[in-house]
């Protein structure tokens, strides 16, 4: 407390209860275990696929963890804080290109983008430790930190903003990194495709980042930092007179978000391994919103499910497409689902809620950390 | 030394004065009323106090500190909370949380220990969830503490708020009106809670109220506002008597 604090603790509210918990109760039913259950399952089932060889299902899952990362960072942003943000993949794109650039092998760095600065021209991220390749780790890492260190430049001056005005103004973001990527010919390559990026997306790295982006969403909605978020979404007059300030937290879940936004640039880069600025822009942000939405903004389980159900029904209606020859019909109906859900569950599948692993195995559980 | 102090202070909306050379000496552990016609500028004086306006001229200092230009959160953090006349919940968030969000400064985590979930950062976790229960004992909301906030009666959303309020653990809490719209069960609930909050806590109390009975009842001291300006102060007896204060406010049929 302050320095003027010189009264004696409020008696009435000092003393604090130790937490009482139902003993020995089985082990399997704690949340820990249940957690490490599903990660086990979820590792058997990568390794299952990542055996199999069906590069086509391997593509699919590949591309379902790098929209987690960008659905559950989005949710982060946009979600918690109420601050919507449409720039986002803007900061995608900033990681894909800034990765893909560190990452480029010498000899192909000198023969395509040869008008690199020199410092930026020596610098490649491909050595590997034994057979783990360092380098690319390295260079996702330094891409999204470099991403957040913009985001963090972008939201002292926008996260001021609320409602319509910063959705307008991130959208802008997202048009002014569209212009850069194409005139930074020397970097990007400008319009032209940007391709020879070698390809050290798998499965076990996308899932790797997804699980850890879900657990870093996970634990800051449970926590200070969460739940100082959502109080300024809800009423950031009433936050501020419990002494909160508004920016710290609108800040913290934007850099944190844009650093995993990144990250899935990253990846998708190296997953594609060509691509050019066009990728990076509205059809990428609806798609990514739809997925939110549908899940629900504010809830983390409302992501993963949000991200699945849509990436099944996309994948569905595309061979649907390929049967009837409809072509665009998939677009026209995840757009009109997308509108469906806004008029009739607005709040998404699952609103603000939560599924909470631990209660789907045992009846009323404690709402889990 | 008084815990509050106010000089000449002023605030106009366009030309219009809505507070107009107020001042205050308050002292600590005293339940000072505000009473005034509508538009007298009570909740303007709130504002002030708590930052959530700037005034056009005047001090405010609490204990030595100048706090006239601090931002509202800060002032929070030094010790004035308050409740709002349209009541201001966190709706979508459970009656625990609205709580918690007001204590946890007073159990911080680092970034790092929130992120790896470390000893510390559950021992943190489980106390604020015990403070919070507690706060919550206090205004009688128990059985509600995972009720979203919305949800819960009028009457009971006062409340919660007030709980909010105390959970800063705050020297001085300024009340707007917190029985408007009780029923007079609920108006004598709140009257006991505001005597518990200032016997128990040491929590200073400021109030504004329409409710003339409630007023004459549990303050200390009462200042009468009328257009911007204090037209009377005094002890509760003594204001009651006084020509102008009836002429402007008392004499009204609507509160005699
Ligand atoms: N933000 C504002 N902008 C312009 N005028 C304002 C603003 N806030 C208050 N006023 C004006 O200042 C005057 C005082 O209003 P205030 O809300 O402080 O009165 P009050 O004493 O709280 O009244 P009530 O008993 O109705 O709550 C009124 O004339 C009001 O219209
Ligand atoms: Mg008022």
């Amino acid at each position: 407390m302050s320095t003027l604090d010189d009264r004696p603790a409020n008696p009435a509210i000092g003393e604090v209860r130790p937490n009482k918990r139902g003993g020995v109760a089985a082990l399997i039913q704690s949340p820990v275990a249940i957690r490490l259950g599903a990660l086990l399952i979820l590792a058997i089932g990568l390794s299952l696929l990542h055996l199999s060889g069906r590069v086509f299902w391997q593509g699919l899952v590949i591309n379902l963890g790098i929209f987690m990362i960008l659905v559950l960072s989005l949710n982060l942003a946009s979600g918690f804080t109420g601050v919507f943000s449409l720039g986002h993949i803007g900061f995608m794109a900033l990681g894909a290109y800034g990765s893909a650039i560190l990452t480029l092998p010498l000899a192909k760095k000198a023969d395509y983008l040869p008008n690199l600065p020199a410092w930026l021209a020596s610098i490649h991220f491909d050595f590997y430790l034994g057979p783990f390749p360092l380098g690319f780790l390295l260079a996702t890492l330094l891409a999204a930190g470099l991403v957040a260190g913009v985001a963090l430049l972008v939201g002292l001056v926008l996260m001021r903003l609320s409602g319509h005005f910063v959705a307008v103004a991130t959208l802008g973001f997202l048009v002014i990194v569209r212009v850069i990527l194409f005139n930074a010919d020397n970097f990007t390559r400008g319009s032209r495709t940007f391709s020879n990026v070698t390809p050290y997306t798998g499965l076990w790295w996308v899932w790797f980042w997804a699980i850890l982006t879900l657990y870093v969403v996970w634990r800051l909605k449970y926590s200070a930092y969460g739940r100082a978020m959502l109080a300024q979404r809800e009423d950031a007059l009433a936050a501020q007179a419990v002494g909160l300030a508004i920016m710290p937290p609108r800040l913290l879940a934007f850099v944190v978000s844009a650093f995993f936004t990144a990250v899935a640039g990253s990846l998708y880069a190296h997953f594609i391994t060509s691509f050019s600025p066009t990728v990076f822009y509205f059809d990428l942000t609806f798609r990514v919103i739809t997925m939110l939405i549908v899940g629900g903004l504010g809830s983390v389980s409302g992501s993963v499910l949000g991200t699945v159900v849509i990436i099944a029904l996309a994948e569905a209606l595309r061979r649907l497409e390929d049967v009837t020859l409809l072509y665009g019909m998939s677009q026209i109906t995840l757009a009109v689902i997308f509108i469906v859900i806004i008029l009739f569950r607005p709040n998404g599948l699952l609103g603000r809620r939560e599924i909470v692993l631990a209660r789907l195995f045992r009846k009323g559980g404690e709402p889990s950390p | 030394m008084p815990l509050l102090q106010v000089i000449g202070l002023s605030k106009s909306f366009r030309g219009v004065r809505a507070l107009d050379g107020y001042t205050l000496q308050l002292s600590p552990l005293s339940i000072h009323g505000v009473i005034g016609p509508n538009g007298a500028g009570k909740t303007t004086l709130f504002n002030l106090l708590t930052g959530f306006l700037k005034p056009t001229s005047g001090t405010i200092h609490l204990l030595q500190q100048d706090i006239t230009h601090a931002p509202a959160y800060r002032i929070a953090q030094l010790g004035i909370a308050r409740t709002f006349q349209n009541i201001r919940l966190f709706g979508n968030l459970p009656v625990i949380e609205n709580v918690k969000v007001a204590l946890q400064s007073q159990f911080a985590n680092s970034l790092w220990a929130t992120l790896i979930s470390s000893r510390a950062f559950q021992q943190n976790e489980r106390e604020l969830e015990a403070r919070a229960e507690q706060c919550l004992e206090l205004v009688g909301l128990t059985s509600q503490r995972d009720q979203e906030a919305h949800n819960l009666p009028y009457g009971e959303q006062r409340k919660l708020e007030i709980a909010r309020a105390v959970a800063l653990n705050p020297k001085i809490l300024l009340l707007d009106e917190p029985t408007a719209g009780m029923n007079p069960n609920e108006t004598d609930e709140i009257l006991h809670l505001i005597r518990r909050l200032r016997d128990e806590l040491n929590i200073t109390i400021m109030l504004v109220a329409h409710d003339i009975p409630l007023i004459m009842n549990l303050c200390t001291h009462i200042q009468v506002l009328n257009y911007g300006r204090l037209i009377a102060e005094g002890a509760p007896q003594t204001v009651r008597t006084n020509p102008e204060v009836i002429a402007a406010y008392l004499g009204q049929a609507k509160y005699a």
